[in-house]
């Protein structure tokens, strides 16, 4: 039996575990849902460090476990975070929410953990197809259909990794999953693969279009898992490719620009997520011991404050039935444990002194100047700063603050409160006390976040930052919340791509009218024409007397004697 | 409580001017903090009279700015892309 379990990857007790859940009802069910994350938890760390399972199937050797320092951070925090996530959502009674939900958790880990690239394309393909159920269960027109865009997407990228790994496998014989580096079409189809999960430029937008859409539960496990993963395996695959750093500067920059005037506050917090995931490219991009620390430990504090703002945002739409900036205002009257939690979410995505996300972000950065990239690093400091305004500033202040909506609803429900206590806990314990997250972090760390210099910089950059947006809004430059739809590089495959295909096709269409009215001209004259020859009045089809056919035959032996004799 | 603006709470335009001018107040401290803090820092740039204040000041201005003007670029109805399935 110890045996059995221990040749189990880290993980797939949630995925089994996961497929039980409908078995199990009511009180119980919580109870289950709530012990696997725990016993998976302990599961993983009953394997030793440096761990590896292989098997021989057929004639490769695969490595279904790979356990080491930096799988292990991906390990730990995933748990964590499905935990959380699991008391958040307690009260969903959605068998396929809760079925979908930890079996998609459990494909994540279990992909973190694997040590070759075809289990990995299996639980990269199975994290797509278990959280798609997640938007799906939205149960609306809207959600139905980016969740169908998502699944298309995510499914692609499988499809382009497992491409990639069968010509890499036929280039280098072998399947291993260990630093890949670009420059042959097998890792340049992976690195593609690993790209789109990961919302790179122009590949970003199945993020923004789906999470929003998600359930209220559904935003927060997905938030924590997919792009996350896409981190790992380029951390993995591609550290100090330096293509990455300038992928993920324009990671940071980009998104800032739409959430400013995006109103729902959700796709606010998707744009917000592509900002993170940049920082953390950057950090792979640069490749030493010290940015990819930060990229672990950025990716480690990222989980759980923006899975703490997607559950503050997450209780207002469940109490309000909206998270439209338009529509909401004022809601710190009813919510105000709520609003407190999404505070304390943004000061430390905002990396505020003593908030998690200044000692991990600020790795990253140092490791951009130490390498001197002046303008990733220029770069990086303004996405820094423009945070504070999507998620430090506009998230809470025009939900819970800004102007009175007149919206009066319940506080958050306990369970949901507990998590975000948690979660805030966590934010603001890390933030005080790094050393413990430093401590499980890949390489050795030698970094002092507290110093005067960092503490001053960086609260000038934040508060001046809010000071000009405090003036523009008192000048009424800041631009209002608007019912809206901002196009974004979905329109392409939305709008552009389809009225392109319906422009071939009435073109096809047009053309095919025309050969089919020639055809059919050429076809009505070829039966005239055997009609002329075999119709009832045909040449060939009239009957001959029997003198006429003696004739017609001796004239032909006439024809042969003479021929005979000549 | 009545539903409507209300004129002493936390979204009230009063308080939004107080916490203004106390964020002006608590920058203007920390620029005076940059005289007496010698800076630690990697390239020249850096070290200049309250840089990263100015540089977050007008990474917010620069920022809003340019939404603005992305807002007028890419800004639809909210029911853009539903109407092809009415």
């Amino acid at each position: 039996m110890t045996e059995i379990i221990a040749s189990l990857p880290p993980g797939s007790i949630l995925i089994l575990g996961g497929l039980l859940v409908p078995l199990v009802r009511g009180r119980l069910q919580q109870v289950w849902l709530l012990a696997l994350p725990v016993v998976s938890f302990l599961h993983l760390l009953s394997f030793p460090d440096g761990y590896l399972l292989q098997v021989h199937l057929f004639d490769y050797e695969l490595t279904p476990i790979r356990i080491d320092r930096l799988s292990l951070v991906w390990g730990y925090i995933y748990h964590l975070a499905a935990f959380l996530t699991v008391i958040y959502s307690l009260h969903v009674r959605d068998g396929v929410q809760n079925v979908s939900g930890i079996t998609y958790v459990g494909a994540a880990i279990a992909a973190v953990f694997a040590g070759d690239l075809i289990t990995l394309f299996v639980f990269w393909e199975l994290t797509a197809v278990t959280s798609v159920f997640l938007i799906w269960a939205s149960r609306t027109e809207r959600s139905y259909r980016a969740g169908m865009r998502y699944l298309i997407i995510q499914v692609g990228s499988g499809v382009l990794l497992l491409a990639g790994t069968v010509i890499h496998l036929q280039q280098t014989g072998s399947l291993a999953f260990g630093h890949l580096g670009l420059g042959t079409l097998g890792t340049n189809l992976i690195f593609l693969a690993f790209g789109i999960k990961c919302a790179f430029p122009l590949l970003h937008n199945w993020l923004q279009d789906s999470y929003p859409e998600a359930t209220v539960t559904g935003t927060v496990f997905l938030s924590a898992f997919t792009t996350k993963l896409a981190v790992y395996a380029l951390a993995r695959g591609f550290a100090g490719t330096e293509m990455l750093i300038w992928i993920g500067v324009t990671m940071t920059a980009f998104p800032i620009f739409y959430a400013v005037i995006e109103n729902d506050l959700r796709r606010v917090l998707s744009y917000s997520l592509n900002n993170q995931l940049g920082f953390m490219v950057v950090g792979i991009g640069i490749g030493t011991e010290l940015s990819l620390n930060g990229t672990a430990a950025h990716a480690f504090c990222h989980i759980l404050y923006k899975a703490l703002l997607f559950m503050s945002m997450g209780a207002v739409l469940y109490r309000t039935g909206t998270v439209k900036g338009s529509e909401l205002g004022g809601l710190y009257r009813s919510m105000p444990l709520t609003a407190v939690f999404c505070i304390v979410g943004a000061a430390s995505i905002s990396a505020f002194p003593l908030f998690s996300g200044f000692i991990s972000k600020s790795l990253i950065i140092t490791a951009t100047a130490d390498g001197h990239y002046v303008v990733a690093f220029v770069v990086l400091l303004f996405a820094s700063a423009g945070v504070v305004e999507h998620a430090g500033i506009k998230v809470p202040y025009f939900s819970f603050f800004s102007h009175d909506s007149g919206i009066r609803c319940k506080e958050a429900p306990p369970h949901m409160l507990l998590a975000m206590g948690l979660t805030a806990f966590l934010c603001v314990g890390i933030g005080i006390f790094p050393q413990p997250l430093y401590r499980i972090l890949p390489y050795p760390v030698d970094y002092q976040p507290y110093t005067a210099t960092h503490v001053i910089t960086q609260l000038q950059l934040l508060l001046f930052f809010a000071f000009c947006f405090g003036l523009m809004n008192l000048m009424r430059l800041y631009p209002p919340e608007l019912r809206s739809t901002n196009l974004d590089s979905d329109w392409i495959y939305r709008r552009a791509l389809p009225a392109a295909a319906n422009a071939v096709l009435r073109v096809a269409r047009f053309f095919r009218v025309r050969a089919v009215d020639r055809l059919e001209l050429n076809i009505t004259r070829f039966v005239r024409g055997v009609y002329r020859a075999h119709g009832p009045e045909g040449l060939w089809a009239r009957t001959w007397s029997t003198g006429n056919t003696v004739l017609w035959v001796a004239i032909i032996l006439a024809a042969y004697l003479l021929i005979y004799y000549l | 409580m009545t539903t409507g603006t209300n004129k002493r709470g936390l979204d009230s335009p009063r308080t939004g001017r107080i916490v203004f001018w106390w964020l002006g107040g608590i920058c203007a401290l920390l620029a005076l903090a940059d005289l007496f803090v010698h800076k630690h820092v990697h390239f020249g740039f850096e070290g200049w009279f309250t840089f990263y204040g100015v540089f977050g000041f007008l990474s917010c201005f620069v920022l809003v700015m340019a939404a603005r003007g992305l807002r007028k670029l890419v800004m639809r109805d909210e029911d853009y892309y539903d109407r092809d399935y009415r």
